[in-house]
């Protein structure tokens, strides 16, 4: 919050409202608790509020439960990131309070069932306690049956009054997410919510209340990165995928296997990765775009047949949603360690186009650059997204669906000739025409893996395996000349330039915010487009002192991370240097500026 | 809505249009692409052969079939085929032929391949799409040897082979294919051999008609590295073809197990068939229901209907 929070102690009677801009506010209890629920309910309150709002959670990796933490920032201005440290924090258990007070601000609140958890005197005095206890007091409100459920619309209640949020709002989304189930469950979570709202909030001295939103960009939309994705898919036509479970892929593919069909489409499950690729290309074959993806083992797994599709110029779109790695890694944190794989995995040499979304708003739409990109220049594109983007719930302006939805349906109309791999065609781009299409000449393509001439037949001749390999990259290289260059955050011109992608554009913007707003001057570049990268981006570096590529992943052998060694590799410049880690959580914004402090500092001692 | 899996493409008639009536079937000059680069002698000329006269005989038009192969001796087949092929990498054509299968139901999709892709690197494709029972004609030219990479023991060499890695003979357990295909819940599992041209044509249009995953296991010599393999089962060799027996019931799934189990030269015919819906009838089904909630939408307003939940 912007201001700050008394922690005097309690003394009764009626509470102050402050006005506020912004609040984090930490949930933190076990994953069956529905703390999800809670968090999810707040974000879709602070969409329709057309308030800004971002989130972050963990889950745990194991099968029933474990601790689990849903963190919410909600606020009238710009949100960049779900927030470094907490306003408030709801605890449900000894383990929440204990785990989590360390990222509550100083005089924070810790909100906390006291059913359950047993105040450290020694933090009493830092951090402003509110004891509530909210297991009993649901039971009360929802009768006695009702133990641990039913807790997390309680305490949903409790903030609703704590932050003045509109009651009738709420009501509503908690409804329409009780539709069609039992009514006695609408009915108890209405009573637990009511029960919640009209609790005294014990010793808090205040509430708040947001101030109105001067956002007058029409309606949003409250989803997460992999609906995003799962949605953005379906209004680029495509139709067809295949899929093998994978954390935090499965979601995508639940989405697909559940929508699809109403648009006469399917996702299938298929026995494994390998299959799940196969299955998709062939559909791809068959003349409309399909999508496959997974997550880092399954990656790997897939990257002979992405070999393939690179050689026989197949459209394919692959999404990956990244995670700890290597191997079973950190299935459920955060890492950007698949670019490598994403842009050189496989063997030979064998191009292939990749893009990363910064936010979920760009899930929605790189989903349908990929599909477009991969139909114009036959090519497999990897849609390159991370566990935090998959998970994260934003809110964004509800697209036009009318305008954006398109159709990519093959119309298997005669063609008089057809080479597949013709090597006159332009920048070496070649259509796909899939069967079904009757030839006129009579002459049929082969699409293939192995060297081949113009017709798709096999060939051992030296000059061809040139000219063919020179025409899938040519035809990437055509790609790079049309992408849009950046727009820098902040001045063209200064000190520092913090380079990223992927899910970090919001933390390192508010980084740059953050510097500059203490006179520093430093400002960001994201990139969405990795490979091929778009052209111009040295003359971008070229007004900085320093450029810091910020990344979760290695500093590699040599000190830079997946992206920093591209961009050396590219550049040859110099200046370009690494922020890395691997801890498996999202950049805070303070870690950001601390470690560019460091770096900068450090690189300055060796001059 | 546009192309969908309970729709059939407009492709009919998009095609050339008939000059008089009935549209003639393909000539084998129509049908025959590059000279096969096979051995001299080799069993896969022959079902090849019997593959064009199948397409003369059921005037099968080029836009109306698909060729698949993964890798292998066998899997150059697309290559000889005048018709929309694909050559796709090694055991992982069946996955690749059913995303065909799946999205284009005015397509028959025919692929073909070797033991070692379809039992060994691809055996969990084989086994997955049986089950699934997904609709395509799958014949495995079975010569009992890697013969692309010159004579390594195959998943189907029998005990006692002696190739390059096991230079004292065949230590593994042979797979049965026909076993392995009953097995799996494949719906049509037929047994051929190269040098019964009549038979592998037979067999060939009886897969084709079947509405399901029809799996026919072609017995084909490699002269190369294992010459005179199926001389057992060649008469001209001195050997006896055993057609499957008149009293054999193909819908008693125990019997043909049992028939399968035989010893070389077995038998030859249809072992096993069946009929339950396939998995292209049964996406449909969903895509029908699911579909007939939203009747009448643009594909747009379908998607704003959620979007609509969202806010």
């Amino acid at each position: 919050m912007n201001n700050t929070i008394a922690g005097a102690p309690s003394s009764g009677g009626a509470k102050n409202v402050s006005r506020i801009n912004e609040v984090v506010i930490r949930i933190a209890g076990n994953s069956q608790d529905g703390i999800q629920a809670i968090g999810g309910f707040l974000a879709r309150l602070a969409g329709r509020s057309e308030q800004e709002v971002m989130t972050f959670m963990t889950i745990p990796a194991t099968i029933s439960g474990g601790p689990s933490i849903f963190q919410v920032r909600i606020g009238t201005g710009e949100v960049l990131s779900s927030g470094d440290d907490a306003d408030v924090l709801l605890a449900f258990y000894q383990h929440s309070y204990e785990g989590h007070i360390g990222s509550l601000k100083k005089g924070g609140i810790v909100m906390f069932d006291s059913d359950h958890v047993q105040p450290n005197p020694e933090w009493q005095d830092k951090y402003h306690h509110v004891p509530i206890p909210i297991s009993s007091l649901t039971v009360e409100a929802i009768g006695g049956t009702a133990k641990d459920k039913g807790k997390n619309i309680y305490a949903l209640g409790l903030i609703a009054k704590m932050f003045d949020l509109n009651v009738a709002k709420l009501e509503k989304l908690v409804g329409e997410r009780f539709t069609g189930k039992d009514p006695s469950i609408l009915n108890n979570a209405m009573a637990a919510f009511h029960a919640g709202y009209s609790h005294s909030l014990g010793s808090l001295l205040e509430t708040f209340k947001f101030v109105d939103s001067q956002k007058k960009d029409g309606h949003q939309v409250v989803m997460n990165g992999n609906e995003a994705i799962g949605y953005g898919l379906i209004a680029a036509g495509v139709r067809f995928g295949a899929g093998y479970p994978i954390t935090p892929w499965s979601d995508i593919m639940e989405l697909l296997r559940r929508e699809l069909p109403k648009y006469g489409g399917s996702f299938i499950q298929c026995e494994d990765e390998i299959a799940s690729i196969s299955m998709a290309i062939g559909a791809s074959y068959a003349g409309r775009v399909a999508v496959t993806g997974s997550s880092g083992p399954g990656i790997s797994l897939k990257t002979e047949a992405l070999g393939w599709a690179i050689m026989a110029e197949m459209p394919l779109v692959i999404i990956d949603v990244q995670r700890g790695g290597p191997s079973t890694g950190m299935p459920t944190n955060i890492e950007q360690s698949d670019l490598n794989i994403a842009v050189n995995g496989g063997h030979g040499d064998s191009p292939r186009v990749v893009i990363a979304p910064a936010n979920v708003e760009d899930c929605f739409y790189l989903a349908i650059e990929a599909v477009n990109i991969a139909r114009q220049y036959s090519v497999p594109v990897i849609l390159l997204t991370d566990q935090g983007i998959a998970t994260r719930i934003e809110a964004f302006v509800e697209p036009n669906l009318e305008k954006v939805c398109q159709n990519i349906g093959p119309d298997f109309q005669p063609v008089a000739d057809h080479k597949p791999y013709d090597l006159a065609a332009p920048n070496g781009v070649t259509p796909h025409v899939p069967p079904g299409t009757p030839i006129l000449s009579g002459k049929y393509p082969i699409v293939t893996g192995l060297e081949h001439d113009e017709m798709g037949h096999p060939t051992g001749s030296p000059q061809l395996h040139v000219k063919m390999t020179a025409k899938r990259r040519k035809k990437l290289q055509a790609l790079g000349a049309t992408l849009p260059v950046p727009k820098i955050y902040g001045p063209p011109e200064g000190n520092v330039l913090l380079v990223g992608w992927g899910s970090t554009e919001g933390p390192i913007r508010e980084a740059v915010d953050r510097s500059r707003a203490a006179g520093d001057s430093v400002s960001s570049l994201h990139l969405r487009h990795i490979n091929p990268l778009p052209n111009g981006l040295e003359n971008i570096f070229a007004g900085f002192n320093h450029v810091l590529v910020v990344e979760m992943n290695d500093e590699g052998l040599y000190g830079f991370g997946q992206l920093g060694a591209v961009l050396r590799a590219r550049y040859c410049d110099p200046k370009i240097r690494g922020l890395n880690k691997t801890d498996g959580l999202t950049w805070k914004v303070r870690e950001i500026l601390e470690r560019a402090q460091t770096n900068i500092t450090a690189s300055l001692g060796k001059l | 809505m546009s192309q969908s899996l309970s729709e059939t493409p407009a492709v009919v008639v998009n095609a050339p249009a008939p000059a008089n009536g009935e549209r003639k079937g393909l000539t084998k000059k129509e049908i025959a692409a590059d000279h096969p680069t096979w051995c001299p002698g080799c069993g896969d000329f022959s079902v090849l052969a019997l593959y064009f006269k199948l397409i003369e005989k059921r005037k099968l038009h080029h836009e109306k079939i698909t060729t698949v192969a993964g890798i292998g001796c066998s899997s150059r087949f697309p290559y000889f085929v005048q018709a929309h092929g694909a050559h796709y990498i090694h055991g992982r054509a069946l996955p690749f032929a059913s995303g065909i299968s799946l999205s284009r139901p005015d397509l028959h999709v025919f692929v073909f391949g070797g033991d070692g892709d379809a039992f060994s690197i691809g055996g969990n494709h084989f086994t997955h799409t049986a089950r699934k029972n997904i609709k395509l004609t799958y014949c495995v030219m079975d010569n009992w040897v890697y013969g692309l990479t010159k004579k390594q023991t195959s998943p189907t060499s029998p005990l006692g082979f002696k190739s390059k890695t096991d230079q004292w003979g065949a230590v593994d357990y042979p797979i049965n294919p026909l076993k392995q295909a009953i097995a799996a819940g494949a719906t049509f599992v037929a047994r051929t051999t190269h040098t019964n041209p009549n038979h592998v044509l037979q067999m060939m249009e009886a897969a084709m008609d079947h509405d399901g995953f029809s799996f026919i296991e072609c017995l084909s010599e490699c002269v190369e590295f294992y010459e005179g393999a199926f001389d057992a089962s060649n008469p001209r060799k001195g050997g006896v073809f055993n057609a499957v027996p008149p009293d054999h019931d193909v819908t008693d799934e125990l019997a043909a197990y049992k028939l399968a189990g035989a010893e070389f030269p077995g038998y030859f015919g249809l072992f096993y068939q069946t009929t339950k819906p396939t998995k292209n009838a049964r996406e449909a089904e969903i895509v029908k229901s699911l579909s007939s909630k939203v009747t009448g939408l643009k594909d747009w307003q379908i998607l704003q209907k959620n979007f609509d939940r969202m806010k």
